[in-house]
């Protein structure tokens, strides 16, 4: 990766010049149906958290490009749409659309209100608990388009659900762009998990933009997981605990290959009283950079926050920049941080070696246990995955 | 099994050991005495294979073979174990997966962790928030897994309450062979600052380290008497014990 000294003062592309660059969804292919899909993208898709398969799901959305290919749950309880017919059918869901993004924080977000593609709409009905997870795959399948998404999430009082969320691109495509616009409405008593699976082409340009809204003694937690990289990503999910004891949580294991630039991270903003948030991140370079991003703020009296970066760095040129931030606008808060970056301990090592491990197996002892994040209903095939990218550590030692 | 000749050691450019002998026979457990910074926790330590203790003269011989530069995961697979005074924490490590690794078919380790009531600890993170006692209870478990042949055990019963002293000292015996009367095969060599541990576990030989020499050798239960009656100069200055007392 190029990380020379005035990296920080050159970017490859401004954002305007990023929108240009690309094809709109809307102007390309557009596939009828996931039959078109060859076994090669299937196999992706199950790699990024989506199985067509399985019984264990309550529904499943596809959208490729700007097409959406399936929109199915027939589980009570529970509503799944595309969001273009939520619109309609919700009379422009005023409640709920870009009130928690502004359309104007940025270029892409001021892109993906004028030129929308679609997205998904999920709202579990008040007091439904739906077992299974919902699954929502973002798929772009043609070389250098750009795809902008829009999704709205609403638990309703009392419910509980649990979405997964693949994004990916063709196993050949290597460039393209996907803006994403999601915004989650946690309300009272409700809980929402979210684990949001990325499976990019190398020169695949990304940017979600995200905005959570939790009511009292609601919960959202939200698992990111991203292990191939991308050219560039920025992820910054904002969350606003806005009633009493509402808790958000967020988890992210995060690998960047040579080439890759991931800048990701969580603001909690810690609004009401003994509302509670942790920020945890896991990052690996092999040569990529990553910005591990947490920012809380605490606006209210007893509250308890704590945010952790934790970055390995495996081989030459990666770089790690941990950004932990705490802001505390009263006196009565517990919050606290905690980042370390570096190689592993050669202490750690050779504590395992002395157990009989050989070198190669102590490194893949700890690395497995540095991803060990408490990830809920993570599927089979991703914990595979995190597997074959603790097996590939010691190359990049 | 274990014989160190003329042992010299380096840590960062100091030198730190100097000249040490010793041997162990199968079956013996010997304990070192000796004041902090004298040098115990190098020499076990140099005994394992740590990188930054460097051997600049001398050799070790284990069950006959050198073992002087060997790798540290070889010598523990030729028999050799190392109880840590302050292991380091490995975070997401759970003590049952580390356990595992010594016997991945059955469920050994989780049976040890019942016999010495620390079934508890099995989903923790090894060694994140555990107690002085805890951490010397999870690297004798450990120790127990692997079986080594020769145990080095850094202060087994320091920051360990009353009441645990008792199973740590059990684990220990265990380690050692203790209810084994002939043909013992396991050996041990224990640093103790309090000597506590002689009440529980008997020890054929004792001595004593000073500025990285070993001064003398002799019955642990009575070294450890004139140390506390007269302290560690007395060693330096008698050396009576080496001649034979």
């Amino acid at each position: 990766m190029n990380y020379s000294e005035n990296y920080y003062d050159t970017k490859d592309f401004s954002d305007d010049d990023l929108l240009e660059t690309f094809t709109p969804a809307s102007e390309v292919e557009r596939p009828k149906d996931i039959g078109e899909f060859e076994e090669e993208e299937l196999v992706r898709l199950k790699q990024t958290g989506i199985d067509l398969t399985t019984p264990d799901r309550t529904g499943t959305f596809i959208q490729t490009n700007s097409s959406v290919l399936k929109c199915d749950c027939e589980a009570q309880g529970v509503e799944l749409l595309s969001i273009t017919e939520a619109l309609k059918k919700y009379d422009g869901l005023k409640d709920y659309w870009w009130k928690l993004i502004s359309t104007e924080k940025d270029s892409f977000t001021r892109e993906a209100d004028q030129e929308l593609d679609n997205g998904y709409f999920i709202r579990a009905l008040p007091g439904e608990k739906v077992i299974y997870p919902l699954q929502t795959c973002l798929y772009i399948r043609n070389e250098n388009v750009a795809q902008r998404i829009h999704n709205i999430v609403i638990a309703e009082e009392g419910s509980e659900l649990q979405v997964i969320t693949g994004c990916s691109t063709h196993p050949h495509l290597t460039s393209g762009l996907h803006i994403g616009v999601s915004e989650f409405y946690v309300k009272k008593g409700a809980k929402l998990i979210f684990t949001m699976v990325h499976n990019w082409g190398e020169n695949v340009y990304v940017r979600p933009r995200t905005g959570i809204r939790v009511e009292e003694d609601g919960v959202f937690l939200s698992n990111y997981i991203a292990l191939k990289g991308a050219k560039s990503v920025q992820n910054f999910p904002t969350a606003t605990l806005a009633g009493p004891n509402a808790l958000a949580r967020f988890n992210s294991v995060i690998v960047a290959p040579e080439g890759s630039d991931i800048d990701t991270g969580a603001r909690v903003i810690l609004k009401a009283p003994g509302s509670r948030s942790e920020i945890i991140s896991r990052t690996i370079s092999f040569g990529g950079r990553v910005v591990a991003r947490g920012h809380l703020v605490g606006l209210a009296s007893d509250i308890k926050a704590h945010l952790e970066c934790q970055g390995l760095i495996l081989a030459e040129h990666g770089v790690i920049h941990a950004i932990p931030e705490l802001e505390a606008h009263v006196a009565d808060v517990d919050m606290s941080h905690e980042a370390a970056v570096g190689r592993i301990a050669q202490e750690e090592i050779e504590y395992l070696m002395a157990r009989g491990l050989s070198e190669e197996e102590a490194t893949s002892t700890i690395v497995r246990g540095f991803l060990d994040v408490r990830i809920n209903g993570l599927p089979a095939e991703l914990n595979k995955e995190l597997q074959e990218v603790v097996e590939e550590c010691h190359k990049g030692m | 099994m274990l014989q160190i000749e003329d042992l010299w050691v380096e840590v960062r450019g100091r030198e730190i050991l100097k000249g040490i002998n010793l041997q162990i026979g199968t079956g013996e457990t010997h304990c070192l005495f000796g004041k902090n910074g004298s040098g115990k926790t190098t020499l076990l330590v140099t005994l394992m294979g740590f990188s930054g203790y460097k051997v600049k003269h001398g050799r070790i011989l284990f069950k006959g073979e050198d073992i002087t530069h060997l790798p540290i995961n070889e010598r523990a697979k030729l028999g050799l174990g190392l109880s840590f005074q302050r292991p380091p924490t490995l975070r997401g490590v759970k003590l049952k997966n580390l356990l595992a690794l010594f016997d991945k078919k059955s469920d050994a380790g989780v049976q040890l962790a019942a016999d010495y009531n620390f079934e508890d600890f099995l989903g923790r993170q090894v060694n994140l928030g555990f107690s002085g006692g805890e951490i010397k209870k999870s690297e004798l478990l450990q120790l127990l897994a692997q079986g080594p042949d020769l145990s080095l055990l850094d202060e087994p019963e320091s920051g360990v309450d009353i009441e645990n002293l008792d199973v740590i000292c059990q684990m220990i015996r265990k380690l050692l062979q203790k209810e084994v009367r002939k043909n013992r095969q396991k050996s041990g060599l224990i640093i103790t600052h309090t000597g506590l541990i002689l009440n529980y576990v008997n020890a054929d030989r004792g001595h004593v380290m000073l500025n990285g020499q070993i001064y003398c050798h002799g019955n642990p239960r009575d070294i450890f008497e004139r140390i506390r009656n007269y302290g560690y100069e007395e060693c330096a200055k008698c050396r009576l014990f080496e001649q034979g007392f």
